[in-house]
Order: structure tokens, then sequence, then C-alpha cells
């Protein structure tokens, strides 16, 4: 199903041209799966929705008042059911429901942001901090920290854990796939993976307040080696996040620079959440 | 605004945290509105005193009982609304279209008052005019559909009306005096705290939400029993008008939906009032549970404002096709189904929260049942069309560019609904102009169809059809111009809420989406003139036989205006499509042998007071002035006691007043008949004419 799907993927992305539709330039996996699943439920609502448009036209013009062509069997005032019609306009919509409710079980599964993406190349994990009005993201392995941008290797999953120090807000790149919500005091998981290199835009999509639009980041999909150099330029940086670094950087801020830390916490994540759950842990 | 405006920490004991600065008036654009309204406002005022109609205002319509004459308040409260909403529309419209840049500042309109444009758009859109418009519909349709003198509780109905009313005015004076909430329409927490706003705004939200809700609970009370328990006898559930099947169970969601509205804005209430933890982000808060409880209720809300929406379709559909409705019975399961279903949705608006795969499955498929029968209805539209006479009058138009337009929209609310998918398209403009698609081209092109539909009911004459159809046409063109670049923003990944974005390619689209509300700001300009047009020329459009359009149901009936008693006998019900049937059978436009007297119930002073002094205590509370707050809610307990044990409420409409008023109806029945035979050849192919012949047959 999956080949045919794309071979009528092909002329609707001709059509719409170019790089500008993030959502249908996927750079992984997960983000080609949802382009298809919108794609495919789009195409099989059609079914459906061309018969209405056409019958919408087509009665209307067949059945005017004005019609001179119409004949006396044409107009049936007092005809109101049919089982046969009733059958029909129930059992089309309910088997094309049958039909997306059997994907979309599926995919809720196999497209879960908790579930681990298998590969034969290890997990990397990046802690996701959503600040006013900037995210800050943790590297707990390479003990490095970087605000409004990180970098991650090409092939490679990575698991994302998320939280934030403020109000609610979403951390989504789009041409990687899905997005979750950043909440205070609770750790949410998203698992991506990119199989181009490249600069992609990422956002917050979730209203937070005045500084919100410009809550937007890079994510910078790397080779190995090119990953390498970068997290030893951001060691080279020499600035390590502090505690006392940490609380100017959490204060209220409008379109935050890109800012690299070349020291950080390992515990930093973990202390935020437990900022907001400390009465429920009795401490 | 936000910004500017100090938080008062420590309120005076007498004007709480109000202080001048609370009043905005360095900025030009508030101050010059401000100006305007005082002026439009003293404008009216002078002319109700100058004309001598401020007795006449106070004693026949703002203390009113009567179901239509709040039927029309409702109606003009919403338009009135509709003027500040979408002018909130076009400064985010204009705003979008200007701000492409790397950083803020760009554009004219800071985020600080962006952020509250938003938020205003969203509440009064929802809240103050797509509730008046169908809460004022069934006011004004509902009892004429099923035979009855007036609704249940006439008193509440005046009450719930101004407490609505109240409500609204809340939010319009947070554009004055302080500032409205900066969160979102429906306030988030911890966004909506205290420590994240600590300004009056999200208060003013809170007061304004709390007491026009509650109104919209009593409304929805008394709807339920009025329509369970005051069909004209003979009228069994399953012959009573599609219109009133839909707006039962409309009021049956708003029953069992606005009360988890009053309790959630409560506990935000306490949370900001009180200093205690329910949705804060610290010591066991959960905003969580929040947005759980806003989306019980705000899904339903959706299909509290569509199911009637759909009835109304139902009603046009079947009296310009003159034919019996198409399927009723699987329309009315279709709707029960919608009703039961749209409580067990609500998850689909966050999937994105995190919550786990087998949650997300069962509500994404929960979701996506409910287009079962909502297709169901498109289709069951469809064949009353096939095998008909549809003639095309404005109504009709309303309703074809509904059947396109919703169907669209239902499409990408089954993209939505697929968890996985929404996990790329949630919040993006992709969903802004999903729900603008079934709230638009769904409720909104209903509501005006049924406003076409039922003014001459009203009123007493129809309003222009050219005119009409040029909105409609408007409307039509200027909403798919104005939000399908919206569908297209969502696939490039632009999210919702932004003040300015830094990529130059989504400048163009929103370019377009701009120009599509200016073409919907001149069909609104034109729905204006066309009420202004039609009552100036009254005379020439008027509806003499009360049945204007060949109605098939009830409400047709009687005058148009109806005499304030409606039925001068009560009606015994046979058919579905009763008054087509008594056409049919020769006993419309019949006179009764003898009246009997009436019972009404009287109008009151209670409902507006009472709402009046809820109005200060929402102000009061907004502004911590504890006193006026105390003050005001002992005066509406001390009201509402007084008005209950004072036993004057109800009269008795006596024959001879009857008889002089039915006969006045008769007579016009009669000009009309002699000026139908007058006119017999010349004027057949007029619609308008045309759809009188059949019921004059009779006379």
């Amino acid at each position: 199903m999956n080949r045919l799907l794309r071979l009528a993927i092909i002329p609707l992305l001709l059509l719409l041209g170019g790089c500008d539709y993030l959502l249908f330039d996927p750079k992984g996996p997960i983000a080609a799966e949802q382009m298809e699943l919108i794609i495919f439920s789009f195409l099989i609502m059609m079914i459906v929705v061309i018969p209405v448009f056409f019958m919408t036209f087509w009665f209307s013009i067949k059945y005017r008042a004005s019609n001179t062509k119409a004949k006396e069997s044409d107009y049936r005032p007092e005809w109101e059911h049919s089982n046969k019609i009733e059958a029909v306009v129930w059992a089309v919509p309910l088997a094309i429901i049958i039909a997306l409710g059997v994907i979309t079980y599926k995919t809720s599964f196999s497209l879960d942001p908790r579930k681990a993406i298998e590969s034969e190349r290890e997990t990397m994990r990046i802690q996701v901090v959503a600040l006013d009005w900037k995210w800050l993201f943790v590297y707990p392995e390479q003990g490095i920290a970087t605000v409004n941008e990180f970098a991650m290797p090409v092939d490679r999953p990575v698991e994302f854990l998320i939280t934030s120090d403020t109000v609610m807000n979403s951390f989504f790149v789009p041409q990687l796939g899905s997005m979750i919500y950043a909440m205070a005091g609770m750790e949410n998981q998203l698992h991506l993976i990119a199989e181009e290199t490249g600069d992609y835009r990422g956002l917050s999509a979730n209203y937070s307040g005045f500084g919100f639009s410009g809550m937007k980041f890079k994510a910078l999909v790397k080779n190995e080696n090119d990953f390498a150099s970068w997290v030893e330029n951001v060691k080279a940086t020499n600035r390590p996040l502090s505690p006392d670094a940490y609380s100017t950087l959490a204060a209220k801020t409008k379109d935050h620079p890109v800012e690299h830390y070349s020291q950080v916490n390992p515990l930093l994540f973990n202390r935020i959440i437990e900022k907001y759950t400390g009465m429920q842990n009795g401490q | 605004m936000a910004n500017n405006a100090t938080i008062v920490t420590d309120p005076d004991p007498i004007f709480g945290k109000l202080t001048w600065d609370s009043i905005p008036y360095h900025d030009p654009i508030i101050l010059t509105t401000f100006l305007v309204v005082v002026m439009v406002g003293v404008g009216v005022l002078g002319a109700v005193v100058y004309y001598g109609k401020l007795k006449y205002l106070w004693e026949e319509w703002l203390t009113s009982v009567d179901h239509k004459k709040i039927g029309i308040m409702y109606i003009i409260a919403a338009f009135i609304m509709l003027i500040r909403g979408f002018s909130d529309a076009l400064l985010m419209r204009s705003q979008q279209a200007l701000a492409v840049s790397e950083s803020s500042g760009v554009g004219y309109l800071p985020p600080e008052h962006y952020d509250q444009i938003f938020t205003a758009h969203g509440v009064i859109m929802i809240f103050f005019v797509a509730m008046p418009l169908i809460v004022g519909l069934m006011n004004l349709v509902v009892p004429l559909q099923i035979g009855a003198r007036d609704v249940a509780f006439p008193f509440l109905n005046s009450l719930s009306f101004w407490l609505f009313v109240v409500g609204a005015m809340l939010v319009n004076a947070s554009l004055f005096v302080g500032e409205f909430a900066a969160t979102g329409w429906l306030a988030y927490p911890p966004l909506s705290g205290l420590e994240y706003s600590p300004w009056v705004g999200v208060d003013y939200w809170l007061w304004a939400l709390q007491i026009s809700g509650i109104g919209t609970l009593l409304s929805g009370v008394n709807f339920f029993v009025t329509i369970i328990r005051m069909r004209a006898p003979g009228m069994s559930l399953m012959k009573m008008p599609v219109f009133t099947w839909t707006s039962l169970c409309a009021n049956v969601l708003i029953i069992l939906a606005f009360p988890i509205l009053t309790v959630t804005i409560t506990l935000l209430t306490l949370d900001r009032y009180l200093g205690t933890h329910f949705f804060t982000n610290d010591l066991g808060g959960n905003q969580m549970m929040y947005v759980n409880l806003i989306w019980a209720w705000g899904h339903p809300e959706v299909y509290i404002l569509i199911l009637p929406a759909f009835g109304i379709f139902s009603e046009v559909t079947a009296t310009f096709s003159r034919k019996r409705l198409f399927g009723y019975t699987s329309l009315v399961w279709a709707t029960a189904c919608i009703m039961f279903l749209s409580f067990i949705v609500w998850l689909h608006h966050f999937f994105t929260m995190g919550a786990g795969a087998s949650v997300n499955a069962f509500f994404g498929i929960a979701t996506m049942v409910i287009s079962i029968p909502t297709g169901v209805k498109i289709f069951n539209w469809l064949f009353t069309m096939y095998k008909g006479k549809v003639t095309f009058d404005s109504p009709m138009w309303w309703t074809l560019a509904f059947l396109i337009t919703f169907t669209i929209g239902g499409v990408t609310g089954v993209m939505l609904a697929i968890p996985a998918a929404n996990f790329v398209l949630h919040n993006s403009l992709f969903l802004v102009a999903h729900f603008h698609n079934v709230i638009i081209g769904g409720a909104l092109f209903g509501y005006f169809a049924g406003l076409t539909y039922w003014f001459p009911k009203a009123t007493g004459f129809t309003l222009n059809e050219t005119l009409g159809k040029w909105a409609c046409g408007l409307w039509t063109v200027g909403f798919f111009m104005a939000f399908m670049p919206l569908y297209v923003l969502g696939f490039m990944g632009m999210t919702r809420r932004l003040n300015y974005y830094d990529n130059p390619v989504w400048n163009t689209w929103l370019l377009i989406a701009g120009l599509g509300a200016l073409i919907v700001l001149v069909a609104i300009c034109v729905q204006f003139y066309q009420i202004f047009a039609s009552i100036r020329d009254r005379k020439n459009n008027q509806d003499l036989t009360g049945d204007p359009w060949g109605g098939r149901t009830l409400e047709w009936a009687m005058s148009s205006p109806p005499p304030f008693y409606n039925f001068a006998r009560t009606p015994e019900v046979r058919d579905r499509d009763q008054f087509h049937y008594m056409k049919e059978h020769g006993l419309a436009f019949k006179r009764p042998a003898s009246y009997s007297r009436i019972h009404m119930p009287k109008n009151t002073w209670a409902g507006i007071v009472i709402a009046g002094f809820s109005g200060v205590m929402g102000f009061a509370m907004v502004w911590h002035i504890w006193w006026l707050a105390i003050v005001s809610t002992v005066a509406m307990l001390a009201c509402f006691i007084v008005y209950n044990f004072s036993g004057n409420k109800d009269y008795y409409v006596e024959v001879d007043e009857i008889e002089v008023m039915e006969s006045e109806h008769f007579e016009r029945i009669a000009v009309a008949h002699s000026a139908q035979t007058s006119h017999q050849q010349g004027l057949s192919g007029s619609q308008g004419k045309a759809s009188i012949t059949l019921p004059l047959s009779q006379v």
C-alpha cells in the first residue's frame, strides 16, 4: 500500500511545489509517515466528498422549480423515506471510518512519541526545557547545554525529555515529526530520528505569553564527525551554566540569541522538575 | 495594556485596584474607540428620550418576558458584538500581513496588545456572537414550533438574557478600563494564573464568562423543560419539527456541559483570589486537569452551536424543496448520536499532551465516529432536494454554501482526529482554518439562513432578497479566500497566535487571507445595509399571511409578527409537518368557532435589575472592591427574594382583545388574497408571490 501511496503523493507534491511546505518535506521517517497519513486520509474521504459536491450541484440544477424540462414524476412531495438510500448513506461513511479507524489505531501505537525508535545505533538523549521565552537544551552525556539551537547526529535516534520551567509550551520540529507539550513538574518523552543533514526550523507550538513568537530555534542535523566537532566547539566556549547563570537565563527575555554553555550540572533537568513536585515527594 | 499597567499590590479600601492609570487614555486606538462608543451610546439614548420612547423601551422591551422579544434582543446584541469580534479579526489579519521580521517590534500591534485581541476575538465570537444568535433563534422559534404560549419559565428567560448582556458588557468594559486577558480564549493555566498573569485581564475573562455562562445554563434548563412539557397536544417526540429536536439536544448538552464550565472557572477564580493551587505549577496544582475540564465543556459547546444550525438547514431545505424532509427518523437519531458522542471526544483537543497511545487511539476513533451521523445528515438534506421543486431564495443559498463549505471542514476535522497526524497539525493554522471552516461554514451560515427564514415571522416583513444573496455570495468567497490560505500555511509549519514571523513565503498567503477578510467585511456591511433597506422598504415586503415561504411547521400558522400570546387556540397536532397538513386539509387560515381567555405571564423588572447587580458585582470583583461586591451580591439576593414573594406575576387576556387582534390578522389575509387574485396572471413567475398561492387557495 505504501508504494501505491507514494505514487499518488508525488503529483500532489509537485503541485504544491518546493520545500516551503515543511510537512510535505520530511527529513525523518516519522514526519514521512505522518505526511503519508495526512494525504491518505484526505484521499480516502474523497470517496464521500466528491459525490456530495456532485449531488449538491446536480440536484439543485435538476430539481430547480424553474426547470421547464421537469417531468410530472420528478416531483414527489410526500416521498420521505427509502431503506436503500438510508443503507447506503450509513454504510459508506461507516466503511470509510472503519478503514480510517484501523489506521488510526495502528499509527497511534507505531507513531507514539514515547515509543523508542529501533536502530542499530545507540539512542542519544537531549533534555529540553521551555523557558520564558527561549528553549534550553541540555546534553547530559556530553555535559553541555545550548539555548535556541541544538545539534543531533543524522540516522541516530534521539530521545528528547521535555519539561518547562514556566507555562505550557509545545516542542516542535515540523520536518522531523511529532510535537509534544512541555509542562512544568512533568517530563514528556519524544523520540525522533533524522535521515538527512541540514538546519531545520523548530518552534514552540503552544502560545505561552508575550514573547511566544520569538520562541523559535534551529535543529542542526549533522553527520557523526560534524556533530563531534560541534560538541567540542561548545565545550571550548568555556562558559559553564552555573546556578547563577541559569537564574539569569530563566528570567523573562524576548528574541533570545543562541547561546552555548561548556558545562552543565547533569542533574539540572531533574532539579527543574523537582522544583514543582517537591511537595508531592514529601521533600 | 498589560505592559503599562501597574500591578496594584495594596488595593485601596474604596476603589480596590482601580486607579486613573487603569484607563488607557494614552492609547490613541482605544481612546478613539471609546469616544465613538460614548458618542453612539449618548446619541441612541438621547434619541430615545427625545422621542419619548424611554417608557416604551422599558415596559415593552427591557422588562419583557415575551420569548419573541427576548429572541430579537439576543440577535441585536449578537450583531453588535459581531462588529467588535470582527474588528479584532481585521486587526489580527492586518498585523500578520505586516509582521515579517526576525524579531519583535514589527507591525503596529505589540504582543501585549495583539495577544489580548486574539483572546477577545475567540471569546466574543463564541460566547457573545454565536451563542446569542442561536439562543435568540431558539427563543424566537421553538415555542412557536411546538404550539406553546411562551417558554416554561418566562422570568428566568429574561434573567438569562440580561446575564448574557452583563457578560458582554464586562468584556467591553475591559477595553476601556484595565485590560483583557492575553491568554488565548480558553485561558490555560498556569499562564492564566496569578503568577504569570497578575493583571486584571484574566479576572474580566473569569467574571464575564461566569455570569454569562450561568445565564446560558438557565436558558438550557428553560428550553429543555419547555420542549419536554409544553408541546401542543398530539405532538409526540417523533412529530417534533427538526429544529426543535436539534434545539432539545443542544439544551441537553448545555445542561450537562455548562456546569463543568462554571466549576472550572470557579476553581481558577479560587486560584487567583484565594491563592489555592488547583492549577498552579507547584504545590500539587495540575494544569492538565484544567485542560481536560475546559474541553469537557468546550467540545460539547461546539455541538451546542452546530446542532441547532443543522436543524435550521433541515427546515429550510424541506420548505424550499416543497417536499417532506428525507429521513426524519435517521436525522433525529443522527442528532442524538452526535449529542452522546460529543461528550466522549474532548481529549482530541490535546493529543499532544502526552497521553498514552491507547488513550489517543480511543479518542481519535470516537471523534471519527461522529463524522458518520454527520455525513448521514448531509445526505439527508441532499435527498430532500431530490425529487423536489427547489426555489433558490436566500436561505437556500446559505444552505448550498454550507453543504460545500462544511464538507471540507468535516474532512479536515477527520484528518485532525488521527492522533499521529494531529502531532504535526495541532495548533497550526491548519487547525485555525478547520474550526473556522466548521463554525463559519456550518454554524454561522446556518444562523444566517435561519435569520433570513424567520425574519418575516419576527417582524412582519421579509428581508431584501437581492442584498441577501449578495451577502451570501460575498461571505462565501471571502471565507474561502480568508481560510484556504490558512490550510496552506499550516502545511508550511506556521503555528497559531504569532505576532510576527521570519518566513517571507508566509507573507503572500497572509496577504490573500487579509483580502478575504476584507471581502467578509463587505459582506457584513451588505448585511447591515440589507437590514436597513428592508426596514425602510417594509411596506413593499410585507408578510400579510404569516406564511411567506410556504412553510410546513406551526410557526407559520399565526400572523407575522405573532400576537404576544402566539396561538389564539392551542393547535392539535396530527402530522410532523403540521402546518403543511393543515393547508392540505383546508384547516389553515380558518377562524375558530370561539376563543377563550388566555393565561399569560406579566413583564418584570426583576431580570434586568438582578443581572445589573451581577454586573456591578463582577466589576467589583475584577477590581477587588470588596465592599461593592458584597453590597451588590446582597442586592441581587434581595431583589430575587422580593420578586419571588410578590404575587403579581400573571394575568388573563380577555376574549375581546383576542378577537380584535385575530380579526386584524384575518383582514390582512383577505388583503393578501385579493392582491393575489388581481395579480394572478402577471406575477406567476415571482417566487415570493408564488409561495403564498398555495395557502390562499384555502381561504
